[in-house]
């Protein structure tokens, strides 16, 4: 199969498939199931330091040569997020940020209004600013046009495992992205990480689908399968749906 | 002085440093950004930020998420 690499603002990267790292009991886990995903890309979040209790998850990406994609998890405020990402790009020396700006805690969903600016004040800071964003075409639109590198729609809401709930907005977000598409959140499990990618998104964000699985690593395994099986079958381009059968052997004489 | 570290009350003889409130901290050597009153502080400049009366630092680091 020939190269067909994810192009994120100028970087190339082999896997379609990035693993968050929120939610895995222990180090340990973690480490299989990034492994088992061949992840190259994993999120992480920015805290409070609690002096002596690091966490080890920078050592262990540095072990394996993962790059980490800070987020912006838990702001409410444009204000709030745009300090994160200044503090996430000062102690990682990375530029990217994963740009999260949660309406409630109830929801977890974004406040547009508050993403839409704060993703407008990074990319004039200099960021490589990747939202995550509602499933509105209208939105997503809105962020790329403001200059960001890739948008985040969500499937449904984050650790509901309730997979993608309106997969025709998604479609239509892909037909209009001048910018990669990644489907982030909701994702329970591989079908419907492979239907992500089926409807044409260029990756998959997922976190707790595999890290509260029973077997994180197994799962880890059948996600990124299921990304490779569905870039595969778009990229195949699949048969038109039809309403009445057609034979698919030949018609007896 | 009283300074706020991490959302602990500090004190401190006036004009204390950054950079020694850091290093009574422990703060590691990589994987940390701090914040005096709610901006950026880069590590460079911290040996030489004098802090005043009232001040909040906040360190910060990665763990693991989203």
């Amino acid at each position: 199969m020939a190269d067909d690499p994810l192009v994120i603002a100028g970087r190339e990267f082999g896997s379609r498939l990035i693993l968050g790292t929120g939610g895995a009991g222990n180090l340990a886990i973690l480490e299989q199931a990034l492994l088992a995903a061949q992840t190259e890309l994993t999120t992480v979040a920015i805290r409070r330091l609690d002096t002596g209790a690091r966490t080890g998850v920078l050592d262990l990406l540095v072990r394996h040569g993962i790059e980490p994609l800070p987020n912006t998890a838990g702001c409410r405020s444009a204000p709030e997020a745009v300090l994160t990402a200044q503090l996430a790009r000062e102690a990682l020396h990375t530029s990217w940020i994963k740009l999260e700006v949660i309406a409630d805690d109830r929801t977890l969903l974004p406040d547009p209004i508050e993403l839409l600016d704060a993703a407008e004040q990074l990319v004039d800071d200099g960021f490589t600013v990747l939202p995550y964003t509602n499933d509105d075409p209208v939105l997503a639109r809105r962020l790329a046009g403001v200059g960001c590198a890739a948008v985040m729609p969500l499937g449904s809401p984050i650790g509901t495992g309730l997979g993608i709930g309106n997969p025709h907005n998604i479609a239509m977000i892909v037909a209009e992205a001048q910018v990669p598409v990644i489907l982030d959140a909701g994702i329970g499990t591989a079908s419907e990480a492979a239907l992500a990618m089926e409807l044409g998104c260029d990756a998959v964000l997922l976190a707790t689908a595999v890290t509260r699985a029973e077997d994180p690593p197994r799962m880890a395994e059948a996600m990124r399968l299921a990304v490779q099986a569905g870039r595969h079958a778009r990229l195949a381009g699949r048969i038109p749906q039809r309403f009445w059968a057609q034979a698919s052997s030949p018609q007896r004489p | 002085m009283t300074v706020t570290v991490n959302g602990q009350h500090w004190e401190l003889p006036e004009g204390s440093m950054l950079g020694d409130v850091l290093d009574r901290l422990g703060v590691p050597s990589s994987g940390v950004a701090v914040a005096v009153d709610g901006a950026v502080v880069p590590r460079a400049s911290w040996p030489a930020r004098t802090l005043r009366a009232g001040a909040t630092v906040e360190v910060f680091t990665a763990v693991q998420g989203g």
